[in-house]
C-alpha cells in the first residue's frame, strides 16, 4: 500500500518519514500521475494560501477532489491541511483556496499568532492515552455537519475530526515521535482497500 | 496546559515555510502584492537591503507602527529584523506580536561580542550563518531556523552559494567523522559536541536551513534549492526589480519546481529587468554586511 504526502509546500519530509517508521511505502506527490499511485494523501502543514494556490494552478486540485468523492483516495489534512480540506472557512480572505471535501467550517489561526502557539496534552478518541498535540498557528473546527466525527476536543472547539475517508487534525502528529495518528489514518486507507 | 514557546513549537513553525519564500517588504501594498504571489511570510522593513547599503548610516529596527499595519493586512505570518545583539528591539517586536525576528546582518549591529539569548524569547528567531560553526553557535543561542548570509542587497548570489556550499559540505565530512574526531571538530568550529552529534545522526542541520541574500531570479531561487536549501528569501530582488508581482509569482513556482527545467523555462520568461546587481570585487570591506556577527 502507497500513502502520498502532498508536495507542494510544509512539512512534506516529516511526514513521509513517519510513513515509512509505520512500515508503509510514501510518495511525495507532485503531479497527477504520482496521485494516481497512492490510496490515501496527506496534507501537510504549511501556509494554506501558497498550498492552496500551488495545488490548484498545477492542476492536482480537480483530480485529489475527483477521486476524494468517488472514495478511492482517504485524505488527511493536518494544520493548513484542515483549511485545505474544508468546504467553509469562516475567516478566509477573500479567495482562499480549499479543495473543499469535508463538511466543517474552519476558522484560521484560532488560537492567535505564533507567539500563542503551544503544545499540549490531549485526548484522541480510540487511543487510550493522551498525547502530545503541537498547535502552530492553528486552525479550529468550527461548526461541523452531520456524519462528522469529532475525535479530539480543546476549550476553544473541536481539533480533530473524522467523516468517512476524510480525517483532519488542527496539530502535527509528524512533529512528535508519536505515531498513533498516522497509524489510524493508514487503517482508514487499509478499510478502503 | 498549554506550554508555549518551547523548542519545538519554534523550530516547527520555520519547518511548516520548508519549501516556501519569504518577501521582504516595506508597504502594505506590497506586502498584499507577495501574500498574493504565494510568499510563505513576509519581512516587514522600512528598506530593502539596496536601499540600506545605498543610504548608509544606522539601520536599526522598523517602526513597530508600520510592522502592525503589515500584520494587519495580511494573514501570512509577518518576520521582522532586529539588529544583531539588541534584545531590547526583540523585546518590542515580540511585544506586538510579529511571528519571528530576524536577528540581522542587514542592520547595523547592536553589540559586537554578543547575539541575543534567543532561548528567553517566546517568539523564534532566524539567524544568518556562512558556516557550520556559526550556523551551530546561533542555534545554541537559541535560533529555530538559520539562512544563509549571503551579501544582501547585491543582486548577487554568489555568497549564498558559497555559504549554503560551505554548510553542506561540513555536514557531509561530520557525517562521515568518528565520535573522537568529532570532538575536535566542535573545538575548531567553537560548537557543542552534543549539537555535531545530532548533525552526524540527521545529516542535516538541526532546523530548518533557508538561503538569503543575493537572490535576485527565478534561476537563483532553483540553485539554491538544488544546492540544499529548504526555501528561499528574497529581498531587494523583487521590489526593485522591473515588475515585482511577476518576478514574485516566478520565483514561488521555481523554489517549488526547483528541478523541473520545462517549468522553469516557463517562469523565467518576459520578467523585465532584474535589479541592478554589484560585483563583490567593488565592495569594499566596510560595505561587507556578512562579516557581521559571527
Amino acid at each position: 500500500m502507497k500513502i502520498g504526502v502532498l508536495d507542494v509546500q510544509g512539512a512534506v519530509s516529516e511526514h513521509i518519514k513517519h510513513l515509512e517508521l509505520c512500515d508503509v511505502e510514501a510518495v511525495a506527490v507532485k503531479t497527477e500521475k504520482q496521485l494516481n499511485q497512492v490510496c490515501g494523501l496527506i496534507l501537510p502543514g504549511g501556509e494554506s494560501t501558497t498550498i492552496g494556490r500551488l495545488v490548484e494552478l498545477f492542476g492536482l486540485a480537480d483530480a485529489i477532489r475527483e477521486r476524494s468523492r468517488e472514495k478511492s483516495l482517504s485524505v488527511f489534512g493536518t494544520c493548513a491541511g484542515m483549511i485545505l480540506i474544508a468546504k467553509e472557512i469562516t475567516d478566509g480572505t477573500t479567495g482562499q483556496p480549499s479543495l473543499g471535501l469535508m463538511d466543517i467550517a474552519v476558522k484560521r489561526n484560532a488560537f492567535g499568532r505564533q507567539r500563542e502557539s503551544f503544545e499540549t496534552s490531549l485526548r484522541f478518541k480510540s487511543l487510550d492515552e493522551p498525547l502530545t498535540a503541537v498547535f502552530i498557528r492553528a486552525p479550529i473546527i468550527e461548526r461541523a455537519g452531520e456524519g462528522v466525527e469529532a475525535l479530539a476536543e480543546m476549550p476553544e472547539g473541536t481539533v480533530a475530526a473524522r467523516q468517512g475517508n476524510l480525517l483532519t487534525t488542527s496539530f502535527h502528529p509528524e512533529l512528535t515521535t508519536d505515531l498513533r495518528v498516522h497509524r489510524f489514518f493508514i487503517a482508514m486507507c487499509e478499510e478502503k482497500a | 496546559m498549554k506550554e508555549q514557546g518551547t523548542f519545538r513549537v519554534k523550530k516547527g513553525m520555520a519547518q511548516m515555510q520548508k519549501g516556501g519564500v519569504i518577501m521582504d517588504v516595506t508597504t502594505v501594498e506590497q506586502a498584499r502584492i507577495a501574500e498574493k504571489a504565494g510568499a510563505v511570510a513576509v519581512m516587514a522593513l522600512e528598506r530593502v537591503p539596496a536601499d540600506i547599503r545605498a543610504a548608509g548610516g544606522v539601520a536599526r529596527m522598523a517602526d513597530p507602527d508600520m510592522v502592525l499595519r503589515i500584520m494587519d493586512a495580511v494573514t501570512i505570518p509577518v518576520m521582522a529584523k532586529v539588529r544583531i545583539g539588541h534584545f531590547a528591539e526583540a523585546q518590542i517586536l515580540e511585544e506586538i506580536g510579529v511571528d519571528y525576528i530576524d536577528e540581522s546582518e542587514v542592520l547595523t549591529p547592536a553589540d559586537e561580542q554578543y547575539h541575543i539569548n534567543k532561548h528567553l524569547f517566546t517568539v523564534p528567531f532566524v539567524c544568518g550563518a556562512r558556516d557550520l560553526g556559526e550556523a551551530l553557535r546561533r542555534i545554541s543561542e537559541g535560533a529555530a531556523m538559520i539562512r544563509t548570509k549571503g551579501e544582501p542587497g547585491t543582486g548577487n548570489v554568489v555568497e549564498a552559494v558559497r555559504h549554503m556550499r560551505k554548510v553542506m559540505d561540513q555536514i557531509r565530512q561530520v557525517v562521515g567523522k568518528i565520535d573522537d574526531e568529532l570532538v575536535v571538530m566542535a573545538k575548531e568550529l567553537g560548537v557543542s559536541l552534543e549539537l555535531l552529534k545530532e548533525v552526524k545522526k540527521e545529516g542535516r542541520l538541526p532546523v530548518v536551513n533557508f538561503a538569503a541574500g543575493g537572490i535576485a531570479s527565478p534561476a537563483d531561487a532553483s540553485l539554491m534549492m538544488q544546492l540544499g536549501s529548504d526555501g528561499i528569501f528574497v529581498g531587494s530582488g523583487i521590489f526593485k526589480s522591473e515588475s515585482p508581482e511577476k518576478v514574485a509569482d516566478a520565483i514561488v513556482q521555481a523554489t517549488l519546481h526547483y528541478n523541473d527545467p520545462k517549468v522553469l523555462v516557463e517562469v523565467s520568461k518576459n520578467l523585465g529587468e532584474a535589479m541592478p546587481g554589484l560585483e563583490m570585487s567593488t565592495l569594499t570591506e566596510a560595505d561587507r554586511m556578512q562579516e557581521r556577527g559571527v
